[in-house]
């Protein structure tokens, strides 16, 4: 057994799970989507790329930019949310919990591709 | 898997058989111990070099300190947000996300802007003091680890490393790589630089490359600290790159010199490799697989010596025009014919003494060591040379020169020394061994120095930097000494009284398109066109052809009204600016047509046109006058 990989499987598996938490629901209703959840599948999803840095098997620079992609979108995502709620004001609007959700998405589908990733290497390695 | 391995294995078999051999008799290991008989296609399995790149390398000892950063963050922000909080008026708010990120951002960076939005409350403070201790620690640790990677020593040998290969490969001109930056190497990089030829310098030392930031060359000369035996280490060095055109290897050691040597032919067939040899055993190794150019300073020296014994004039040409350009032409040396004083008869001692013995000189040798002097048939003083009663044994007293020859400085110098105290007149030839004694040496005020440094760098540059020196020398020697004697006058009027600098021309599409136009539409050009002050037709330039090579004839001192030809290479020496003015003539058209007409042409088509209407006229109008005349 190998601590990193089980380590590393958690952080991207726990990110995937999350983010499919907090993707799941109405994409137009901000009661659907939980921002504690949001801020978790944020954090974990960063741990799980910190854990690739500087991995030079390609299997790793692949789930590393994988990862990267769902950083991107959760952290654009973040940004249009703090963005929503303290420099407008007055609560979150139709349109930005839907591109929130839809940008979660997006990082969604990353996760989904890192887990595969990580599925296939498994397959291929056979230990 | 194992025919890989199989094949490997025979590969390195043959290797070893072709390489080691190094035993004193020159002998392959391979006959000794049967290995197989070397050949020589085999494929060269690929060198996987294991490139350190230095972002994966920060990367990944970034890991564990960003991680606690991100940890601490995190938790910190979750409880900020977690933890009620009360507005000016007393309602019970919680902490956005937004600001419970701004506010641990301005403490874990230990900035402080205070409590906001709203005074915290008790249960807020609480939370701040956990906060405060976890992310400036968590903060600090992360920059430490960043300064420490910065600081390390296997980091920064990472990084000039990647800078140097890249800079290597950035290069796109033809270059060489000088392997070994001692004093040979520093007057080799110099004067490749000055004849703009870049260089790449490696040498094992750090110190002597640190050094060479300091220095500035014409050009930057990407330059490291790494082994040269190290086949990688070449080919980081740009071996493999395609505009290498030579390796230079001037390390002090013969087996390092000979190991470069063998890998850069391996690697690489076609390069040209330039090795020093300090020993014969050595030499013939390298010649043995086909090293290109093999410099011993000691037998250069002794032919320069032999030469100046039977012909001063060809020696002071030879000084002159291998010499390093714009620096002060050297008086001739006479070194007499008579008896001479050899001191040390080692590598050095033995090349002086084979080329006294053939201009008919009698020699007498002063060498401590008997085993040295076996085989010599003059006669022979035991003893240093250092001391009076050997020099008289030697009968100083009645020999006109000496060469202080031991591999040892401080001895030499005392030789000289000593031997001036008994003898006033003598010649002095000393051996200098270091070049941090240049100064001791200058004041002994001998009459010839050797320094290896200096020659084997003046050999190379000669090779390297002006290829028909080298015909024009194995002409010259031909020559007799009034001929010679004549063409040092003529140097000398040129030039006045510094070293003056050599060039060569070619007449081809690509580096004189202006005259291989003229030569295709028929017109005459002799070599006095190129010599015409480009500002003033009417002045000639300060320079003398030395030698025209064609495929088919090499002509000596070329008349100055011999006419080009299309794939003519020239030789010249003069003053250095005049090589500029050469090459404008060479490749501007109206140049070369006001050089040979004195007409300042038309360069626009539209004038062109009109041009050749009115001279056209013209001519006509001349060529009637002409006729009416006959």
């Amino acid at each position: 057994m190998n601590l990193e990989k089980v380590v590393f499987s958690f952080f991207i598996v726990l990110a995937l799970t999350l983010n499919f938490g907090f993707f799941l629901g109405d994409i137009d209703n901000p009661l659907h989507h939980n921002i504690y959840e949001f801020f978790a599948a944020l954090v974990v999803s960063l741990a799980a790329t910190i854990l690739k840095f500087g991995d030079r098997s390609s299997m790793g620079t692949l789930l590393l930019a994988s990862s990267l992609v769902a950083d991107l979108q959760l952290i654009v995502a973040a940004i249009i949310w703090g963005f929503a709620t303290e420099a407008v004001g007055g609560g979150l609007a139709t349109e930005t919990i839907t591109s929130i959700v839809s940008l979660s998405g997006g990082a969604l589908l990353a996760n989904l591709v890192s887990v595969t990733l990580l599925l296939i290497e498994t397959a291929i390695l056979r230990r | 898997m194992a025919a890989t391995k199989k094949t490997l294995l025979l590969w390195v078999k043959q290797r070893l058989s072709k390489l080691v051999r190094l035993d004193s008799e020159g002998t392959w290991l391979s006959e000794r111990f049967g290995l197989p008989e070397p050949v020589y296609e085999v494929e060269k399995p690929k060198i996987d070099r294991d490139k350190i790149n230095v972002i994966f390398l920060i990367f990944k000892r970034m890991r564990q300190p960003l991680m606690v950063l991100l940890v601490a963050y995190s938790v910190a922000i979750l409880g900020l947000v977690l933890v009620p909080g009360m507005d000016a008026d007393g309602n019970t708010v919680y902490m956005t996300f937004f600001h419970a990120f701004y506010v641990v951002s301005f403490t874990a960076t230990t900035i402080g802007f205070g409590e906001i939005p709203f005074e915290l409350t008790f249960g807020q403070r609480a939370w701040m003091i956990v906060t405060i201790y976890t992310t400036v620690i968590a903060w600090f640790y992360a920059i430490g680890t960043i300064l420490s990677l910065i600081q390390d020593p296997s980091f920064r040998k990472a990084s000039s490393e990647y800078s140097f290969s890249r800079a290597v490969k950035r290069i796109c001109e033809p270059f060489y790589i000088v392997l070994g930056y001692g004093d040979t190497g520093r007057a080799m990089v110099k004067a490749l630089t000055e004849r703009n030829i870049r260089a790449v310098v490696m040498d094992t030392n750090e110190d002597k490359i640190s050094a060479m930031s300091l220095k500035s060359y014409g050009a930057t000369v990407p330059a490291i600290s790494a082994d040269a035996t190290l086949p990688a280490n070449l080919v980081s060095a740009g071996l493999k790159h395609e505009e290498c055109r030579g390796i230079i290897a001037l390390t002090p050691l013969n087996a390092v010199n000979l190991k470069i040597a063998i890998s850069a032919k391996l690697l690489k067939p076609d390069v040209k490799v330039i090795c020093r040899a300090d020993s014969d055993d050595v030499e013939r190794n390298m010649a043995s697989f086909g090293t290109d150019v093999i410099v011993d300073p000691y037998h250069s020296f002794a032919e320069m010596v032999g030469m100046s014994l039977h012909s001063p004039a060809l020696y002071l040409l030879y000084d002159w025009l291998t010499g390093v350009p714009d620096t002060e032409l050297s008086d001739p040396p006479y070194p007499p014919g008579g008896m001479w004083v050899l001191c040390g008869f080692g590598r050095f001692g033995r090349a002086i003494y084979s080329e006294l013995k053939k201009a008919g000189i009698r020699v007498v040798i002063i060498e401590i060591d008997h085993a040295r002097l076996e085989g010599c048939d003059d006669p022979c003083v035991i003893g240093e040379g250092t001391e009076v009663h050997t020099l008289i044994q030697a009968n100083i007293q009645s020999a006109v020169g000496i060469v202080a020859g031991t591999d040892d400085d401080s001895n030499n110098l005392s030789i000289i020394m000593t031997a001036h105290g008994l003898n006033e007149n003598l010649f002095v030839i000393a051996r200098q061994n270091k070049r941090a004694n240049q100064i001791l040496f200058d004041a002994v005020d001998a009459d010839l120095i050797m320094q290896p440094g200096e020659i084997i760098a003046r050999k190379i540059r000669m090779l390297l930097t002006i290829p028909l020196l080298t015909e024009f020398f194995a002409l010259a020697c031909v020559e007799d000494n009034d001929w010679t004697n004549i063409l040092i006058s003529r140097i000398c009027a040129v030039v006045g009284d510094i070293v003056p600098s050599l060039w060569r021309l070619e007449i081809d599409a690509d580096y004189s398109p202006a005259i291989e136009k003229a030569l295709k539409f028929g017109r005459k050009i002799s070599i006095d066109v190129l010599m015409k002050d480009p500002r003033a037709r009417e002045q000639e330039m300060n320079c003398i052809p030395l030698l025209l090579c064609r495929e088919d004839e090499n002509i000596l001192l070329p008349d100055e009204h011999t006419l080009l030809q299309s794939g003519d290479r020239v030789l010249f020496c003069g003053l250095s600016d005049i090589e500029n003015h050469m090459i404008m003539i060479m490749r501007d058209e109206s140049l070369l047509n006001y050089i040979m007409t004195g007409l300042s042409g038309a360069e626009c088509s539209v004038f062109c046109w009109f041009q050749r209407r009115l001279i056209g006229d013209r001519r006509k109008g001349k060529r009637h006058l002409g006729r009416e005349q006959s």
